[in-house]
Parts: C-alpha cells; sequence; structure tokens
C-alpha cells in the first residue's frame, strides 16, 4: 500500500506546553485507523495540523504521491486537496435544508464566480441522493438541519464530508452521545466510507474503536506510544499504565 | 434567473408588484399630473427613501446574509453622491459661465471658460485651480462610471486588506468606522479638492433642462430610484438565493466550517462587500440630486449605524425586511425631527421631539434586539408559513 499522508517529527507547543512532541505516523491509501489516547495526549491538535489550522514548530507534513507539504498551505488549499474534518461537535449548517448542507459540500468548482452562476444539474442531484442514501437522511433533505436529532447531524456532517469526496477523512469523536443503534449505523458507514479512502477516527471509546476493527495509533503526551491491532496494543505495558494505573508509573 | 427564479422566490414577485403600484399611486397624486396631493417636496422625499431603502438592502446582503457587520457603507454612499455631484455642478456652473460669458466681443479661451469655472466652483475655499480629481468631471458618462467605480475601489482595496488579515466581528465593524470617519475627515478640509464642509451644492439644477419644472424633475429621479431599487432588490435576492446564498449564510453562522469545505472564506466576502458598496455607490448617485446638496457631515460614522439600525428594526437576512426598515425609521425620523410630531408635555417637563427622537429610536432598537430579534420583517412569519 502506498504512503497517502506521511507526518514525521512534527511538534507544537503552546506557552511552552509540547501538545505534540516529535511525532511520527503514517497512513495508507485506503484504510480505516483509529487514534486513541487520554485526554490531552495531542489528538485535536495532531488533527489542527494536517488540516492547516495550527502551524507546527518543526516537522514535515508530506500528503499524496507527488510528495506535496501541507505546511504554508490554507486551510481552504488543503481542503481542496483532499483532506476532509470532520468536528467533535456535529457543525452542520443548521439554518439550511439537509439538501442545501450537502450542495454546498459537494465537490465542485468553489470560486464566488463558479458558485454565483451554480446550475443545479442533475448530476449533481443524483451525487445528493446517493449520499443522502449512504448516511440514511433520505427522508430528510428538504429537512431545516436545525430540526435534526443529535444522530442525524453527525451522519450529516459525515455525509458532508463524503460530499467533498476526500481521500483522507479525519473524524473526531463520532460516537459521542449516540445511542448503541446509532453507533452501529456510524460504524457501517465509516467502514463502508474507508474501503476507497483512508479514515481515521479519532475517539476514546474503546468499546467504539472496537466496533471498528481497525488498526490503532495510541496518543501520549503528543507522541506516538504504541501501533497494532487493539488486542496487540491493549496489552502492551506502557498502554495499561497510561490508561489504566498511572498510580505505579 | 427566469421565471423560476420568480416563482421559487414568490417575496421578491410580491415586492416588485407592490413596488410598482406605490410609484404608480404617487406619480398619479403628484404635482405632474395637477391632483397635487404629494408635494413637490414630498415627491423627492420619498424618492430618497427609495435610495435609503436600496442602501439598506445591501446593508442587509452584507450582514444579514454574510455576517459582516460593516458600519462604514454610507461611505460608499457618499462616495456616488460625490462622483454625481461633480458633473452636475460642473456641467451647470459652465452653461452659467458660457451664458456670461456670451456677451464679450472676442469669444472666450477654453482656459478663460475653464478658469471661470474654478473660480465659482471653488471660491468659497479661496481657490480656482481645478484639482486632479476634477478631471473627468466634465463628462456624465465618465462621472457615471466614477460612482460605480470608486466605491468598488475603495470596496475592494479595504476589504482585501480587513479579510486577508482575518479581521471579523467587532473589530471589522471598528475598521469600516474608522474608514467612514477618515473619509469625512478628509472631505471637511478645505484644499480636499470638494469644497471641504461646504460640500457640493445645487444639485437639484439638472444641466440641461433648466426650463423643465422641479415636478417633473422630481418624478424623474422618484421613477429612477423605484427602478433602481427594483433592479436591485431583484439582484441581490438572486445573489442570495441559490449556492452563492447557502455558502454566505454558512460564511455568517460558522467561518471555520465553510472554510474547512474547501471554500475560500476570504474571497467570497471580498465579493459580498464590493458589490454591495457598487450598489451603495449608485443608491448615493440618484439621492443626493434630490437631496440638492452633499457635505462631508452626510458620510459621518453616525450615518453608518442609522443604517445598520434600519435593517436590524426592518428584521436581518430578508430583503423586505431592510426596505420596511429604512423607509419606516427614515420616514418617521423625519416625521418626528421635522416637528411633526406634537409636543409630550408632562408639567414639569415638555418633550420635545427634535430633541428626543434620537433616545426613542435607540430604545426601539435595544427593545427590537432584544425581544423581536426578526424585526418586523418578522411578523409575515407569523402570516405566512413557507414550505422550505
Amino acid at each position: 500500500m502506498t504512503t497517502l499522508l506521511e507526518v514525521s517529527g512534527v511538534s507544537v507547543s503552546f506557552d511552552g506546553f509540547r501538545a505534540i512532541n516529535n511525532l511520527s505516523v503514517q497512513f495508507a491509501e485506503a484504510e480505516l485507523r483509529a487514534i486513541i489516547g487520554p485526554n490531552g495526549a495531542g489528538k485535536t491538535t495532531f488533527m489542527d495540523v494536517v488540516t492547516g489550522k495550527t502551524k507546527p514548530d518543526e516537522g514535515r507534513v508530506i500528503w499524496g504521491e507527488k510528495n506535496i507539504s501541507l505546511l504554508g498551505m490554507s486551510e481552504s488549499e488543503i481542503a481542496m486537496e483532499g483532506i476532509g474534518r470532520k468536528f467533535q461537535k456535529p457543525t452542520v449548517f443548521e439554518d439550511q435544508t439537509v439538501r442545501q448542507n450537502l450542495a454546498m459540500a459537494l465537490k465542485n468548482p468553489r470560486g464566488p464566480f463558479a458558485v454565483l452562476w451554480h446550475k443545479r444539474t442533475k448530476a449533481n442531484g443524483a451525487r445528493i441522493e446517493a449520499i443522502a442514501e449512504q448516511i440514511g437522511l433520505t427522508a430528510q433533505l428538504t429537512r431545516i438541519a436545525g430540526e435534526l436529532s443529535h444522530g442525524q447531524k453527525q451522519w450529516l456532517e459525515i455525509g458532508m464530508l463524503l460530499a467533498q469526496e476526500p481521500r483522507l477523512l479525519l473524524v473526531d469523536e463520532p460516537a459521542a452521545g449516540m445511542s448503541v443503534e446509532e453507533r452501529e449505523k456510524t460504524t457501517n458507514i465509516l467502514r463502508e466510507a474507508a474501503k476507497t479512502r483512508a479514515v481515521v477516527v479519532v475517539e476514546h471509546d474503546m468499546e467504539f474503536v472496537r466496533r471498528l476493527g481497525c488498526k490503532v495509533t495510541v496518543l501520549h503526551e503528543g507522541s506516538v506510544l504504541a501501533e497494532g491491532s487493539l488486542d496487540h496494543v491493549t496489552r502492551n505495558q506502557k498502554v495499561i499504565d497510561v490508561y489504566l494505573g498511572r498510580g505505579h508509573a | 434567473m427566469g421565471k423560476s427564479f420568480l416563482s421559487q422566490n414568490p417575496s421578491v414577485l410580491w415586492f416588485l408588484i407592490g413596488l410598482s403600484v406605490f410609484t404608480l399611486v404617487v406619480t398619479l397624486l403628484s404635482e405632474v399630473t395637477g391632483i397635487a396631493f404629494i408635494s413637490t417636496s414630498f415627491v423627492k422625499t420619498l424618492g430618497k427613501t427609495l435610495c435609503l431603502c436600496l442602501i439598506a438592502v445591501a446593508m442587509d446582503v452584507v450582514w444579514g446574509y454574510c455576517g459582516i457587520l460593516s458600519l462604514g457603507h454610507f461611505a460608499f454612499f457618499g462616495i456616488g453622491g460625490y462622483a454625481i455631484g461633480m458633473w452636475l455642478m460642473y456641467a451647470r456652473t459652465e452653461i452659467i459661465v458660457l451664458e456670461s460669458l456670451a456677451g464679450q466681443v472676442l469669444p472666450p479661451t477654453p482656459q478663460e471658460v475653464s478658469d471661470a469655472i474654478g473660480t465659482q466652483i471653488f471660491g468659497v475655499v479661496g481657490s480656482s485651480e481645478f484639482p486632479l480629481i476634477w478631471a473627468f468631471a466634465d463628462s456624465l458618462a465618465l462621472q457615471l462610471l466614477m460612482v460605480v467605480l470608486v466605491p468598488g475601489a475603495l470596496a475592494l482595496v479595504f476589504g482585501w486588506l480587513a479579510f486577508r488579515s482575518r479581521v471579523t466581528g467587532v473589530y471589522l465593524s471598528i475598521l469600516t468606522q474608522a474608514m467612514t470617519l477618515a473619509l469625512a475627515l478628509y472631505l471637511f478640509q478645505n484644499d480636499s479638492g470638494l469644497r471641504g464642509n461646504n460640500g457640493l451644492s445645487g444639485l437639484q439644477n439638472i444641466p440641461g433642462f433648466e426650463d423643465t419644472s422641479q415636478a417633473t424633475i422630481s418624478i424623474i429621479f422618484f421613477w429612477a430610484s423605484a427602478l433602481a431599487l427594483g433592479l436591485g432588490y431583484v439582484f441581490f435576492a438572486w445573489v442570495v438565493s441559490g449556492k452563492m446564498g447557502s455558502v454566505i449564510k454558512g460564511i455568517r453562522d460558522n467561518e471555520a466550517r465553510v472554510r474547512f469545505l474547501g471554500y475560500h472564506v476570504e474571497s467570497y466576502k471580498l465579493f459580498i462587500f464590493t458589490i454591495t458598496a457598487v450598489v451603495s455607490g449608485i443608491a448615493g448617485a440618484l439621492y443626493y440630486p434630490q437631496a440638492g446638496i452633499i457635505n462631508p457631515g452626510e458620510i459621518a460614522p453616525i450615518a453608518s449605524i442609522y443604517l445598520a439600525v434600519w435593517v436590524a428594526i426592518g428584521g436581518r437576512g430578508r430583503l423586505y425586511g431592510a426596505v420596511i426598515g429604512a423607509a419606516f425609521v427614515s420616514l418617521l425620523s423625519s416625521w418626528f425631527t421635522g416637528g411633526g410630531a406634537p409636543d409630550v408635555p408632562l408639567g414639569f417637563y415638555t418633550i420635545k421631539w427634535t430633541d428626543w427622537w434620537l433616545v426613542l429610536l435607540g430604545l426601539s432598537f435595544v427593545a427590537v434586539t432584544l425581544f423581536f430579534p426578526k424585526g418586523i420583517g418578522g411578523l409575515f412569519d407569523k402570516l405566512v408559513r413557507k414550505p422550505s
């Protein structure tokens, strides 16, 4: 498998606090990966660096087969390169319908004039229908997004990400606040999406990670502590110390 | 645009019908038909109000839809007024000068004519030289171009600098206030080239139409203002419908999210800021010939704040709300400040509305913000249940 994203030797500090410390991690073309770690392990900062929100103090972030450096690119440029991000809190445009939300996210020219002259086409309509089908919101297309349930908003946001047709999907705690049923559906959506692209799920709910059944990267104090299958990392003594018993460390 | 656009936006059609009926009724009742139920000066007030409605619509797009609380759009309005005022003043002074020089034995040289016009216009600020910015003042076509180009260029440069540095929220509002204040202070100077605090006057006299009565001229400007408002309304309704509307409302509600969707938020803000500035310039160019005079006081920071108040009272995020707010508040304002409202004797104190109107306006603004965030336009929601 070819490497899609390579983060190497990245460090970020805020006012002396090292949120990320010499972090190196790689993601392949089409894989599902979970990143776990206790609070303050640097999970969110890692996503901020990849999506261009935070500039690292040192290190490299290399993207795609052309080995482009993502550092120095703006958020919108990185998004156009094919990196989509789902925030922890569902952030959809609550004033607008599900269809409008998806239409905005659909991969199309993003310039103001292209958007101004944009016309609804059958092809775009079909893409929206297909995504709505995938996230199970077909019946809700004309509803205002603000009226959706918490779970539906999460799926809508995942749907918006899929509509962007990204090659890498960063998903921040998708299962937070979801019922068991909703979790199951979320797992299926993510597994399905990971067949054609890289999906990186940041999560600290072990049960949900187990459901995903994928390779796991454990972050601790801003760097990788362990990597492998969930069973492999949970047997790792360092991981046990960090997660279960800091007392005897 | 076309049929589907109007059928998808029934409020636009209703607005156009209402505007047409209003224009027709005012015309029929004006002095030109002989009925003269509406005086020429009131026709001018109504025409000016339509121009204020147009800039309010622009303000609603930039603030209500795109979330940029610009407190400087009256600067663009004023620039539009100055641009057209320069031609009006130049052309009319030229006619007067040529008439007065006509009796001479030797025909005056172009230099003499130019000097005489310069003395007439700039004598009041102790000068007779034409400043560079008057270079195109003899051409109506070029000055009309300036009405559009100068506000557009200023908005483009200012917006580019501000949005590029990601200045948002109240900081941006303060910056736009500073812009309009700086422009007003500059224009107040006698050597600004625009007659300092005297401003440009006599703008109601349209060169070439000396024999046309003010009643007729006022009606023509009233029609032009109504046409501009109608076109502006349809244009902005088209801009905010569809995908552009989705994106700018998204920017208003969650700028960062739009950015992560891959949209270059700054370009969108700049686009909206600039087109609304251009429309504000056009509104100003129609307003000041009806007002007759423009001076730097017109673009004082408070003017742009009023604009925001109108839109807030009328109802943000709906174009007809802006029209209602601007019309309602500005007409009410001229009624109160014009001495139309009766004083309220309280025994120990008499409330004179000329002094207290601003207090009333301020209180209404606070009340609307707190209790009716959707403004007057929000009342329509209760009447019409619009399927979305």
